[in-house]
Order: structure tokens, then C-alpha cells, then sequence
């Protein structure tokens, strides 16, 4: 538009920030979560993700060793030891009460309400003495504010992804997925494929009422189906299971690939296919050779639609796959079970969120091209 | 067996069988049935080719109507019937008249209305600011696929995202979730539960659906705005347009009918939401929509009757989209 008029808009810094605004604003929330799904537990509960870049002040509650380790010097009974394992944080205050975290600060000597002095040295050390012996089963308890690194780690995808013990884990739902996945792309993609060169090329009657068919199916709710499909699948014997929920997918998607498609074909050249009906081609050949090849953008934009759909889906896998041992169960449903059971274990959530958003977004990135170009033949005319 | 092996021995069956059908009715209909050989040659190809549209249409053909042409029937009659112990009983309106009776279905409704409301004049009125931004910068293409991106990721993925956004931790400890802690820093006083304030908690859930929707608006509108003619766009800015005369009189005025098209779109997807309230709240808290109403119905109070009566209000609600659709599809193939 500037340069049509051959003036530069004044409001041109004003466009640039709010764009940037804008995709800030979409990226955020995926952004956080990421982050989160590098983050352990303890760091993701104490702090937001927009503070993992910073040392952070961290509460943790530990304990002493136990009263059966206590030694006798002199006339005093000891306990000492350190409270980290390997790398120990800066202590920056500590507390004994879990109403005061930060009452004494590092090296600072503290009465213990049963008697006694307890030391904590910055370094972690610790030393607890009285002149009578400590009594009970466990440590005293300690709170300790300390200075933490940030630290990233791969650990939670690791178990999340290959640790056979986890009954978390996503590795079957990822696998189930894929198998879900991959025939209910193909398979409509075929079927519609030549349905749509029949309705774009082929002479018959009937053929415009079809079109209004298939236009009018492209809105009906997939939820009418539930019912009298889950009746019917399990009345001819398929029940719940890979071929029903293929089945499924094949036909919901069916619509808007014989749509996709037939916009496509219809606006092949003419020529081409008359010459090869008149060299003798059969029409399986000239489907075959010649607008299968020539379709491939129409085909791969479908392809990726009808992918991120089914990958995506919750609700047909919920009422056409996933039975009740669970060994069908796909991502979606994995990661809903895990909101109502863990829902407040966000490296849980985000990385078992995170497994199953990866594959989509790399096919995304890679073929959008081909997504963009499927809407906007679906779309506009 | 393992799961990996039996998964990729199910895609080959299930897909060979596919490759397989095409393939073999072709040949069976050009070497056997009718071959173009013999005496009868051009009758015989003839005939082959009225029966070959419908060999390649019948697989479509099938799916399409037993997958959803005939369910649109099998629910309107399992709406109007009761599961006892002796098969289905006619029982008539009755399902509709004890739906119409339950609040819980008139929140469903009133949320419904809501989200059709608020979501695709939302998405669409982002989606064209993004399209007119974005088309006028240099880096405009990366932006768009940043904002495209949500697209692809799942409701329930988003569901995860976004649930992260609205996390409440109790007073004093550090806020996780990024509205409590801007809602602190700019003084408020206590952590909200975000998802359980009635009414304002739609409005949150509905933003996760802007916010994965406004990228397929954006890409629409985005390309309608540069199939307008720069000469009508050079003439007002000559006549002393500013830039926002041209957008609002002159840009948007003629791609009216793609707004149009992307709004029912958007309109479409949301009278079938689902995902989103059922993996957020479960329709707790007065969140309730159609959809997860049915699906309550359905599997978890098992009433089929209601849950099938449910289904039908939700197509009664795109039956005018579909009716225009069809109209829009005649008129252009004249």
C-alpha cells in the first residue's frame, strides 16, 4: 500500500510493534510450557517458567539424620552431617518452623523447641547438640531458602519416553497413535481420490446431485454419529478396536477430501486427459498416470489436514478405539487422564503435552505450503 | 508381539486391502467382465464405462452414507425412543421434553450461544488485524506462521497450554501461572481460580479456541486482501484515504464474502467443541456445552435417548448453514 501511493506511512513503526506483540502473544503459552517440560518438579512448583533463566530462591524442606546416628562428646550428644547429596546451594537463610522458613540465617545458632542448639553453616553442614540424647524416629526437619542455578534437564522426556517402570508413559499411546494415525491417512486419501476424479471427469447422471451430497455432508456434526455407529460396530463384530476407529476417520474426513480434491481436478487442463482417452488409455490408467501426478498438492494438502486431524483427535478415538484394558489408548487421552489425576505435576503434563504436539508441529513447519494452499481451496472460491 | 510390530502389520492389511480393492475391480472389470477384445469390443467398452464411475465412487459412496448420511436418521430415531430391558421403546417427545426440563441443558445452550458469539467474531476480527499487519512488513511471512502455528497443535495440547497459563498456587508462594502472576503484579490481592469464577471462566476457555482458530482466519482473510484490485486502492488513497478509510472502506467492504465464509467456518467448529471444555473443566463450574453435555449423556450417565436428542439439537443448529452451503454449491456449478 506505501508504495503505491509512494509515500512511507508514518505508521509504519506502529505496525511493526504490533505485530510483534501479536505473535509474542501467540507464542507465549507454547513457549512456557516448553520451557516447563526442561524444568524439574521442584523448579517448576517454586517459580514461573519466565523466571528459569535466573537463580532463584527456593524453600526446600529437609530433614537432619535421625536420632539413632547421635554420638556422645564429652556430655554432649551430637548429630552432624551434611544435608544435600553432591552440589550444595548457597544457604541463604533457614528456619525450623514451617511458620518461619527464614528465621536464622546461615551459621546463625537456633534453640530447638525440645531443647538443644541446631547449627546450619552456609555450606549445608549442620550440627545439632544437647545435653540430653535426642529421642524419636526421624531428623529434625529443616526449611532452607537457598540460592538455586537454573538447570535444564532431559530427564523428564527420558522417563516419560523410555522408562518401561512408568505407567505414565507415553511410548505405547505414542506407538497406538501412529497406528491410528497413518492408515486414516492413507486410506481416505485413495478412496476420496477416486471419487473425486469420477465426480470431476466422468460423465453419469447423477453426478451434480452428488456434489450437493457431499457439500451438504461436509457440516454434519460427527457427534450424530457416535450412537448408531458404536451400535453397529459392535453388532457386526468389529467392536472397538484399530479397524473401527479407521473406519471412522475415513468417513468423517471423507467430505472435505472429495471436496478438496474435486476443486482441484476440475481445474486440470482438458486436453490432456482427451488425448489419452483417445490414444486408448483406460481411465484407470489415465487416474493412475496422469491425474494422481498432477494432483499432488491437492493430495498433500488433504494428507496434512487429514493428519493433524486424526493425531489431534480426542472423541472418535474416545468412543471408537479406546476399550476398557487401555491398551488402545492414544496420546490425547493419555495427557486428559493425566489433567484429572496429576494435574498438578507440570512436568508430567508438559512433557507428555509436549510428546504429542511434536510431530504435528514438525510436519506444520515443514509442509505448510502444502496446508495453506488445502484451506484456501476449501475456502474460497 | 510387540506393539510397534503389530501396528505396522496393521497398516499394511489395512491400507493393502484399500490398494488392493481399487486395483483389483479395475482389472476384474477391463480383462474379464467386459475386455475390449473380441466381437464385441466397443459394446463391451461402453459398458464398462457406465459401470466405472460407480466402481470408483462406491468405497466414497459407502462411508459417506453409512458414516454420516445415515447416522443424521439413526440418532433422530434413537432420540425419539428409550433403551429398556426388551429392546428400544417408542416413547416420542418424551426425550426432548425431560432434556428441555434440566438446567444443565439450558447452561449448555446458554454457553453455547456464548462461544457462538464470542469466538468466531474474535478469531475473525484477529485474524483480519493479523492479515493487514502482517502483509505490509518484511517479515511478515515468519509472523504468519507463528500465528498459523496453534493450527496444528491438538485442543488437548492446548488444553495443557493454557492450563499452565491459568495455574493458581495458594497465597504467599510464588504464582506459576502467568495471568495469577500478572493479576498480582498489578495488585490484585489474592490468587484467582481462574477456571472456577462462573461465567468469566467461558470467556478463558473460549480464548483457548481464538487463539488456535485465529491463524486459519488470518490466512484466509490474508489472501482475500491481496486478490483486491491495488487500482481501487490507489483511487481512494489519491482522494485522500487515510490508511484506516482504506482498510474499513474500501478493503474490507469487498472481502465481505470471504469474512463471511471464514465466520461459518469458525461457527461450524465451535457447535461441535469439545475437547477443550472436556479436558479443562468437564463442564464443572458452569462451563457446560452441548457437546460435552452429550457426551455425558452418552457414556457417562449411559441415557441414550437424551444424549441422542442432544446430538439432533446440535445439527437442528448447523441445518441453515448447511442448507446455504448446498445453495452456494448449486449456483456455482451452473
Amino acid at each position: 500500500m506505501d508504495n503505491i501511493a509512494g509515500t512511507k506511512s508514518s505508521l509504519m513503526w506502529a505496525v511493526h510493534l504490533s505485530v510483534a506483540a501479536l505473535v509474542a502473544l501467540w507464542l507465549l503459552p507454547t513457549f512456557g510450557l516448553f520451557v516447563s517440560s526442561f524444568r524439574t518438579a521442584d523448579q517448576i512448583s517454586g517459580s514461573g517458567w519466565w523466571n528459569s533463566l535466573t537463580a532463584q530462591e527456593q524453600t526446600l524442606t529437609l530433614r537432619t539424620q535421625a536420632p539413632d546416628t547421635q554420638q556422645q562428646v564429652g556430655n554432649l550428644f551430637v548429630i552432624e552431617g551434611q544435608l544435600f547429596e553432591g552440589d550444595a546451594p548457597e544457604i541463604d537463610s533457614w528456619g525450623i518452623s514451617s511458620k518461619a522458613v527464614d528465621a536464622f540465617q546461615a551459621g546463625e545458632t537456633a534453640e530447638l523447641r525440645k531443647g538443644g542448639t541446631l547449627i546450619v553453616n552456609p555450606d549445608g553442614t549442620y550440627r545439632m547438640a544437647h545435653t540430653e540424647a535426642f529421642s524419636g524416629s526421624r531428623g529434625q526437619r529443616i526449611f532452607l531458602t537457598a540460592e538455586v542455578p537454573p538447570e535444564f534437564t532431559m530427564d523428564n522426556y527420558k522417563t516419560l519416553l523410555f522408562d518401561p517402570k512408568n505407567i505414565d508413559g507415553m511410548s505405547k499411546a505414542f506407538i497406538n497413535t501412529l497406528t491410528v494415525t497413518i492408515p486414516a491417512t492413507i486410506i481416505p486419501i485413495l478412496v476420496a481420490a477416486f471419487a473425486a476424479y469420477a465426480l470431476a471427469w466422468m460423465e453419469f447422471p447423477g453426478r451434480a446431485l452428488l456434489i450437493a451430497f457431499v457439500v451438504a455432508l461436509l457440516v454434519v456434526p460427527l457427534q450424530l454419529a457416535l450412537i448408531p455407529l458404536l451400535k453397529l460396530h459392535n453388532e457386526i463384530g468389529i467392536g472397538k478396536g484399530y479397524m473401527g476407529v479407521w473406519l471412522a476417520h475415513t468417513g468423517f474426513g471423507m467430505p472435505m477430501a472429495i471436496y478438496l480434491l474435486r476443486n482441484y481436478m476440475v481445474g486440470l487442463p482438458r486436453d490432456i486427459i482427451e488425448n489419452a482417452r483417445v490414444d486408448g488409455a483406460t481411465e484407470f490408467q489415465i487416474f493412475i498416470k496422469i491425474i494422481l501426478p498432477l494432483s499432488f498438492p491437492a493430495l498433500a494438502s488433504f494428507a496434512i489436514f487429514q493428519f493433524l486431524w486424526t493425531w489431534n483427535d480426542l472423541l472418535v478415538s474416545l468412543v471408537f478405539l479406546i476399550d476398557s484394558t487401555g491398551e488402545t489408548t492414544v496420546m490425547t487421552k493419555q495427557i486428559v487422564e493425566l489433567l484429572g489425576t496429576r494435574g498438578g505435576n507440570w512436568e508430567i503434563l508438559a512433557t507428555s503435552a509436549f510428546v504429542s504436539i511434536a510431530v504435528p508441529l514438525v510436519v506444520f513447519f515443514a509442509m505448510q505450503k502444502y496446508l495453506v494452499r488445502g484451506m484456501l481451496a476449501g475456502s474460497v472460491k | 508381539m510387540h506393539p510397534a510390530l503389530l501396528g505396522i502389520l496393521t497398516i499394511v492389511i489395512g491400507v493393502g486391502a484399500c490398494v488392493g480393492y481399487f486395483f483389483l475391480s479395475n482389472l476384474a472389470l477391463d480383462k474379464v467382465i467386459f475386455p475390449p477384445r473380441g466381437p464385441n469390443a466397443g459394446r463391451n467398452i461402453n459398458r464398462a464405462n457406465i459401470i466405472r464411475p460407480w466402481l470408483f465412487l462406491a468405497p466414497a459412496l459407502f462411508v459417506l452414507g453409512l458414516y454420516l448420511a445415515y447416522p443424521v436418521f439413526a440418532t433422530l430415531w434413537l432420540s425419539l425412543t428409550e433403551r429398556t430391558a426388551n429392546g428400544a421403546q417408542w416413547v416420542g417427545l418424551s426425550n426432548y421434553s425431560q432434556m428441555l426440563g434440566e438446567p444443565k441443558f439450558w447452561e449448555a445452550m446458554r454457553n453455547n450461544i456464548l462461544w457462538l458469539i464470542f469466538v468466531p467474531a474474535a478469531s475473525t476480527a484477529f485474524g483480519l488485524l493479523a492479515a493487514q499487519l502482517t502483509d505490509r512488513i518484511g517479515w511478515g511471512n515468519i509472523a504468519k506462521s507463528l500465528i498459523f502455528m496453534p493450527m496444528a497443535i491438538s485442543f488437548v495440547g492446548a488444553a495443557v497450554i493454557w492450563k499452565l497459563i491459568y495455574d493458581t498456587r495458594p497465597e504467599g508462594s510464588d504464582q506459576i501461572g502467568v495471568l495469577n502472576a500478572l493479576y498480582l503484579y498489578f495488585g490484585g490481592d489474592t490468587p484467582q481460580q481462574w477456571l472456577t469464577i462462573p461465567l468469566w471462566n467461558n470467556l478463558f476457555l473460549m480464548v483457548v479456541l481464538v487463539w488456535i482458530q485465529t491463524g486459519f482466519a488470518m490466512v484466509i482473510l490474508s489472501a482475500a486482501l491481496r486478490g483486491i484490485p491495488e487500482e481501487t486502492i490507489e483511487a481512494a488513497i489519491v482522494d485522500g484515504a487515510n490508511p484506516f478509510q482504506v482498510f474499513f472502506k474500501i478493503k474490507v467492504p469487498q472481502i465481505m464474502g470471504t469474512i463471511v465464509v471464514v465466520w461459518t467456518t469458525i461457527t461450524i467448529i465451535v457447535l461441535k467443541i469439545f475437547d477443550i471444555v472436556f479436558a479443562m473443566t468437564n463442564g464443572q463450574w458452569e462451563t457446560q456445552v452441548l457437546a460435552n453435555y452429550m457426551y455425558d449423556k452418552l457414556f457417562r450417565a449411559n441415557d441414550w435417548g437424551v444424549g441422542s436428542a442432544s446430538a439432533m439439537i446440535i445439527m437442528l443448529l448447523v441445518t441453515p448453514i448447511l442448507v446455504w452451503n448446498v445453495y452456494n454449491a448449486r449456483k456455482e456449478m451452473r
